[in-house]
């Protein structure tokens, strides 16, 4: 048994046991509230630089699978648990948590207080940790004073994006999709329909995107903060009025920065699979997945073309929103889910009716 | 949506007495529902025949009606109080059922009442197999291969179709009563024959087994905006082909990965929307272990027994936000009551593991059959949350108070290999301890789960367990061992037994190494967001959050599962006092381990602490709160049987001393009190051997009655006729020895009369007098309590208040007592006296309206009796007479003998009221699910020494026009004294015989008495055992036979030739 330490930038100590890779690593640390989906989760890129915590004690009891990835590479910086499941029992199991985080290069620590961590989190924001090398002697006023005068890099978007354009080919509806940190299932969501997908890069230009003639603009979710990446908010200010556009999580805050509203960081973010979320128009609220640390803020939209669509339940965040004139609509949670309930999964299949009203007008506009 | 302004007045019905299938958690369920609609301003009219519940307090509900839930008295009560609307889908089974009578005797739309929450035709398309079927196909969901049938014919061929096994779902019938699996020929002919028995429709489900698939449940709920949630997920250890009420259950589900898990959620949800429900519901799924294959097994559209559980287990209140939709309010309006500041249209994320484990009641049934299957055979369930699976199952194990502290039991090393494998191959009650011990003796969990079909990932857990003892033993004093054997949920019992030391040593030793748990919150968010929540469990972590208060606190301990003996009189009493603490001015803290209960709903007490009822537990909390005290008297003997302990450890029990207690209870300490008080009681001794046992049985002379001291319930309690029987039962029934001996008493005949009573120190209430219909030797849980007594004479009842009154004071008594009089032969004598508030405490508190459990705590907390306003002595007698019926779950255990004795065997009670005996007593009957009809034919089989007595019962029966069916023996009497009777062969013979009748239904009531002698093969046991298989009432005690002979004079008019 191997120990090492979690040690926060408020100069509070976790001391557990290490699992998967034996290097030291810094993040944010964030805490997620889902009680299944600990593989989706440690592979979703909107957690890029984070280490993440699971307030679910027991995790690893169903191994790690073939294919419920949501990305190849992996980008979490940690994986903080109450306690790993040494011999994990489904069908579909490969491999454990631990080896899994060995391959990827992920150091993780199981052993500690993780409700305690989490209420720290709760009451102090996101804050700077650092998970210790094995067998690294560390000074931790060191350490706390280190991680006190670091900013994390700002490009995390940079690292998770594809750095290629590729075809997810189909026979449907044609989508480009940018991948701001995609997680797979959106893809899948897509493919399911049929749709002929191009997975372009972060920064690929409008001009370039509307070359491959698309039916319709996808905006993936990704990590971080929305104002980092500036060449996306030009971009989609280019596409909007052009084509059907569907935004998700950062896909959704970039098109609001684009049409002219502000973003904001919440203090611990809503990162879960119960968040209830309510449709204005329906007056319906469904239960989402959730992985965000920033949202639009409300009171920014008054003067820009926007009106919200959805608002969280429990405290009032812009979940959703709508251009009033053109063909787009964002979402802050993710229809995708994976993990997480798939109440909203609707929301794909009104992207492809969007798609085709708009196809259906344009036609009829040439006619 | 707003709440419904068209409606004023609900009428809301219950769940009727506890019955195995039915138990505590729709008291619990009930009493937040109609607080609810309270609380939306709704006038509550409320019919429940039990008495022993919260919910049929005054104030629960404007009104309260504790009447028979049968279409005759809820048609009265409808007339009478003409509501705007019923709600039943919080009553249970029972109250669908009553729901669905009602609707169809037309009375609902002839007053127009609607059926508020889901509606008659999705409880329908629920419950009838047929009908859920064919919704299940047009929404494409997978149910096993099945067939509706209504004959024994009709099952075969579908048997002859599939092959077996096959399992056997009765419709509407509720905790699987009459199902089961069948592996052969002969166990479906019997199976499905009592299936349709007690299927009021007479319809049976077959379906092809999936045992071995992972049983799967959610809880979900909707609101008429169709908003639709998943409150909590639960995963049974034991797989499919164990009712999910017999069955070890997690939550949430373990081995399910997120695409399982959101598979099973939408498929729940989808059929929840297809039935239109408005409140909670219950789904139960198969999920195949080897791929994505699922099917449906049934759902439940109303609240439940796993309802209750889902809530304990996340803190959601289900029943209360039930209630509420049911008036038209939808879940994103209402607040979750437990973070208070987020909306209840949500799903609640756990940061912990619970697991419940049944209880059952096979310590006092030891013929029964212990086998689980699709029927139910619990009594109650405890449930215990930690936060890693070892540690909440461990929590959950001693718990129980079986006796079981670890996963081990007592003799293992005498089992064989064989005998093991066979009882972990099929389930039975003690599966989870001979897995234990297979482990001990290094059989693989591959095996175990070949075995077992238990998943691998449980039993690796339980593995985990097993082998730590070796850790321990291997390092005895180790603080790191130490610590790692706590956070995986060692007890201090099994850790002193590995280290060969005291429990106490370890506690001490644990202590001074800072090795003591944290309380956390259970708060449905994870800790996402702030709680106010009360509710807490312990575990070992590092941060605690249960912050002790600056007011003085009092802890009132829980009485545990439900058993028999034990049953939600205890909780009621519990209640009650936490109140009363809190009406003193004192926090009150509670600690309890059942899930069903009210005491377990965390807005009842100041401070809920979801813990065994062990002492190591219990002084965790004790250590922390530091209270003024600990009251014991309302947990039952669960609470008594911590007192000793708790007060050597230097903690104050608040009421009775521990010493005055034992005064009571000590069989010589008692003997002594009484003979220095001057009150007689029946000859006896104790004896502490089999040789001494007979010696004092043979001074006192036969019968005697034999109990082992300290008991509950009248566990192992016998009335003995000869030194034979007595040598049997020293040698089987007890283990007698110098800790624990042997009371042997004279049994005499004679009247019996239950006192309660209150005493502040100085004075002493006695709410009421009351008087058992059946004569001393039937135990008083299974005896009808009558008050006000009926016959007893003045000089009696004199000496009744008088020795009540002395003996209170005599043996220091503060707070509660209950005593047992028999009155043989004009003399007064006592026979038990239990310090503690007894199963009567809500019967008589509710005639008397004096709140027993209230007065006795506040006596306890330093009030007096008189200036509490209630009076001394005996109170003032009520007009009315009112009955308490017992009520048995026989029809659920198989090869249990009914026959009542001294041992208890009911699981609930019922009450009936009115103004004559005869009519009280025929509201009694009916609400215990008694036919009465004033015509028919009674069949007797008596014994000798009853013969006599019997005789005038048939004279009696054939004046109102019974026809009597006697065995030749009992024939043979009745004709010579000039009683016109049908003979009937016994068991055996060639001719159509007793069990042929009692089968085809031919005799409407069965007496039967018993001839000595207890083993099963009988004759006797065969006739009770048919009876209850066919639903035909049985009596075997002249008593009870005479007083429904009461109760049918009195209905009809005689028929006297001139």
């Amino acid at each position: 048994m191997k120990t090492r330490k979690l040690i926060l930038e408020n100069g509070e100590v976790f001391e557990g046991t290490a699992f998967g890779s034996e290097n030291g690593s810094d993040g944010e640390v964030v805490f997620t509230t889902g009680m299944t989906g600990y593989q989706e989760t440690m592979t979703d890129p909107s957690f890029c630089g984070q280490i993440v915590t699971m307030t679910y004690p027991l995790i690893g009891n169903y191994g790690m699978n073939r294919d419920d990835f949501e990305t190849i590479a992996p980008a979490i910086k940690g994986f903080v648990v109450q306690e790993l499941a040494k011999t994990p029992s489904n069908f579909r199991s490969e491999r454990t948590v631990d080896e899994f985080c060995k391959q990827k290069n992920i150091p993780g620590i199981e052993g500690i207080d993780t409700r305690k961590l989490t209420r720290m989190i709760r009451t102090e924001g996101s804050v700077k940790g650092y998970i210790t090398a094995v067998g690294e002697e560390v000074n931790v006023e060191e350490v706390v004073t280190r991680l006190q005068n670091t900013t994390f890099p700002t490009n995390q978007v940079e690292q998770v994006s594809t750095k290629s354009a590729y075809p997810s080919p189909g026979r449907g509806k044609k989508v480009v999709l940018m991948d701001f940190g995609m997680k797979h299932g959106i893809l899948r969501e897509l493919n399911k329909r049929d749709c002929d997908v191009v997975v372009v890069p972060y920064n690929t230009t409008a001009e370039e995107i509307l070359s491959y003639n698309p039916d319709g603009i996808m905006l993936s979710n990704g990590p971080g903060d929305p104002k980092d990446v500036p060449e996306a908010v030009e971009t989609i200010k280019a596409l909007i009025g052009q084509l059907p556009i569907f935004g998700i999580c950062l896909g959704h805050q970039l098109f609001a920065l684009a049409s002219g509203a502000d973003s904001f960081k919440l203090k611990f973010g809503h990162r879960g699979a119960n968040h209830p979320v309510k449709d204005l128009k329906t007056g319906r609220t469904e239960l989402t997945s959730q992985n965000h640390g920033y949202a639009v803020d409300p009171d920014s939209l008054e003067g820009t073309d926007l009106e919200i669509t959805h608002v969280a339940l429990n405290d009032g965040t812009v979940e959703g929103i709508r251009h009033k004139v053109h063909p787009v609509f964002t979402v802050q949670y993710h229809p995708e889910a994976s993990p997480g309930p798939e109440d909203s999964n609707h929301l794909f299949d009104e992207f492809i009716e969007l798609m085709n009203t708009h196809a259906g007008k344009e036609q009829s506009q040439h006619a | 949506m707003p709440k419904r302004q068209d409606i004023q007045s609900i009428l809301v019905i219950g769940s009727g007495p506890i019955v195995i299938g039915q138990a505590a958690e729709f008291d619990y369920a009930g009493t937040q529902a109609c607080l609810s609609l309270k609380e939306e301003g709704y006038r509550v009219i409320l019919i429940n025949s039990n008495p022993a519940t919260i919910m049929t307090d005054t104030e629960i509900a404007d009104k309260v009606y504790i009447e028979p839930i049968s279409l005759e008295f809820v048609s009265r009560i409808l007339r009478k109080e003409r509501p705007d609307a019923i709600l039943p889908t919080l009553g249970g089974q029972t109250g669908l059922n009553m729901a669905i009578e009602l609707h169809n005797s037309g009375i609902l739309d002839e007053l127009n009442i609607e059926i508020l929450g889901t509606k008659l035709d999705a409880i329908h398309q629920a419950e009838d197999r047929d009908l859920f079927r064919n919704l299940m196909y047009e929404l494409d969901v997978p149910t096993p291969e099945s067939e509706i049938i209504h004959t024994v014919e009709e099952a075969q061929a579908f048997v002859d179709q599939v092959g077996y096994p096959v399992i056997v779902r009765p419709a509407f019938t509720l905790g699987g009563t009459g199902g089961g699996i069948c592996e052969n020929e002969q166990e479906l002919h019997e199976i499905v024959a009592s299936g349709l028995k007690y299927s009021p429709v007479t319809q049976c489900l077959l379906e092809k087994s999936i045992a071995g698939y992972k049983e799967i449940e959610y809880e979900v709920m909707r609101d008429s905006k169709d908003n639709a949630i998943v409150v909590c997920n639960m995963e049974n250890v034991d797989p499919v082909g164990i009712h999910t009420g017999d069955s070890i259950v997690v939550a949430p589900s373990q081995t399910l990965s997120d695409r399982e898990y959101q598979m099973l959620r939408n498929v729940s949800l989808k059929i929840i929307r297809a039935l239109g429900i408005e409140g909670g519901c219950n789904v139960q799924l198969a999920l195949d272990p080897h791929s994505f294959n699922y099917y449906i097994i049934e759902v439940n559209p109303r609240v439940s027994r796993s309802s209750a559980l889902a809530s304990k287990a996340t803190g959601y209140p289900i029943a209360k936000l039930a209630a509420k939709i049911a008036v038209g309010l939808t879940l994103d309006e209402m607040i979750n009551p437990v973070t208070g500041k987020t909306y209840a249209c949500f799903e609640p994320a756990l940061d912990y593991i619970v697991a419940k484990i049944p209880r059952w009641p096979f310590d006092k049934f030891e013929g029964a059959k212990r086998n689980l299957g699709t029927q139910m055979k619990a009594t109650g369930e405890v449930m215990a949350i930690g936060r890693n699976f070892e540690e909440a199952m461990l929590k959950a194990v001693r718990s129980l108070e079986t006796g079981h502290k670890h996963l081990e039991m007592k003799h293992a090393e005498e089992l064989t290999d064989e005998w093991i494998q066979k009882r972990i191959t099929k389930a039975g009650d003690e599966r989870l301890f001979f897995l234990g011990e297979a482990l001990r003796r290094g059989v693989t969990i591959e095996q175990i789960h070949e075995w077992s079909q238990i998943d691998l990932f449980f039993l690796n857990k339980f593995k985990n367990i097993v082998d730590y003892e070796e850790v321990l033993r291997n390092n005895v004093k180790d603080v790191e061992t130490l610590r790692h054997a706590k956070k995986i949920g060692f007890a201090d019992e099994t850790i002193a037994k590995l280290w060969g030391m005291k429990e106490e040593e370890v506690y001490d030793f644990r202590k001074e190494h800072g090795i003591i748990p944290v309380y956390k919150m259970v708060d449905t968010c994870a800790a996402e967001f702030e709680s106010e929540t009360p509710y807490f469990y312990g575990t070992y972590g590092d941060e605690n959050e249960s912050i002790k208060t600056d007011r003085e606190s009092v802890i009132v301990l829980g009485s545990g599962p439900i058993r028999i003996g034990q049953g939600v009189e205890f909780d009621y009493a519990t209640v009650h006092s936490v109140w009363a603490i809190q009406e003193a001015g004192y926090e009150a803290i509670i600690i309890n381990s059942n899930p069903e209960t009210v005491s377990t709903d965390f807005s009842i007490s100041d401070k809920l602490y979801f813990e065994p009822l062990t002492i190591e537990d219990v002084m965790h909390i004790v250590d922390l709160e530091q209270p003024k005290g600990v009251v014991v008297q309302f947990g039952g003997q669960t609470a008594i049987n911590l007192a000793d302990k708790l007060e050597a450890r230097g903690v104050k029990i608040l009421g009775t001393s521990l010493d005055d207690i034992d005064r009571a209870e000590s069989r010589d300490r008692f003997e002594a009190a009484l003979h220095e008080i001057g009150i007689p009681q029946p000859l006896g001794k104790t004896a502490t051997n089999t040789p001494d046992a007979v010696a004092i049985a043979e001074e006192i002379g036969y019968p005697v009655l034999v109990r082992p001291s300290y008991v509950l319930g009248g566990r192992a309690m016998e009335i003995v006729y000869n030194t034979p029987e007595l040598e049997h039962y020293m040698a089987t029934a007890v283990e007698a020895s110098p800790e624990h001996p042997v009371l042997i008493d004279r049994y005499l005949t004679g009247k019996e009369i239950e006192v309660d009573a209150i005493c502040d120190g100085e004075n002493v209430c006695i709410p009421g007098i009351m008087e058992h219909i059946e004569r001393a030797g039937v135990h008083s849980g299974d005896s009808i309590a009558v008050y006000p007594t009926q016959d007893l004479s003045q000089k009696h009842i004199d000496t009744l208040v008088d020795y009540t009154t002395r003996l209170a004071k005599g043996l220091n008594i503060k707070g509660l007592m209950n005593i047992q009089y028999v009155i043989s032969d004009d003399v007064v004598y006592v026979i038990e006296v239990n310090p503690r508030a007894s199963r009567t405490v809500p019967f008589l508190s509710k005639i008397t309206n004096i709140p027993m459990a209230n007065v006795a705590t506040k006596s306890i907390l330093g009030q007096s009796i008189v200036e509490q306003g209630y009076p001394v002595g005996l109170a003032p007698i009520k007009d009315g007479v009112f009955v308490k019926v017992p009520v048995f779950s026989f029809a659920k255990l198989r090869r249990v003998d009914t026959t009542l004795g001294p041992e208890m065997k009911s699981t609930g009670e019922v009450m009936g009221k009115d103004s004559t005996l005869e009519k009280a007593l025929y509201k009694g009957f009916v609400a215990a699910g008694m036919k009465i009809e004033d015509h028919g034919s009674v069949l007797m089989t008596v014994s000798d020494k009853d013969k006599e007595e019997a005789t005038e019962l048939a004279k009696r029966f054939v004046n109102i026009g019974y026809s009597i069916l006697a065995t030749p023996g009992t024939a043979a009497a009745l004709e010579e004294a000039g009683v016109q009777v049908q003979v009937v062969d016994k068991i055996g013979s060639n001719g159509p015989t007793l069990l042929d009748v009692i089968q085809k239904g031919n005799a409407q009531l069965v007496i039967n008495t018993l001839t000595k002698g207890k083993q099963p093969a009988r004759d006797g046991f065969r006739i009770r055992r048919e009876s209850v298989e066919n639903g035909v009432a049985c009596l075997t005690s002249l008593d009870t036979a005479e007083a429904i002979l009461r109760v049918i004079e009195s209905m009809t008019f005689t028929a006297e030739q001139m």
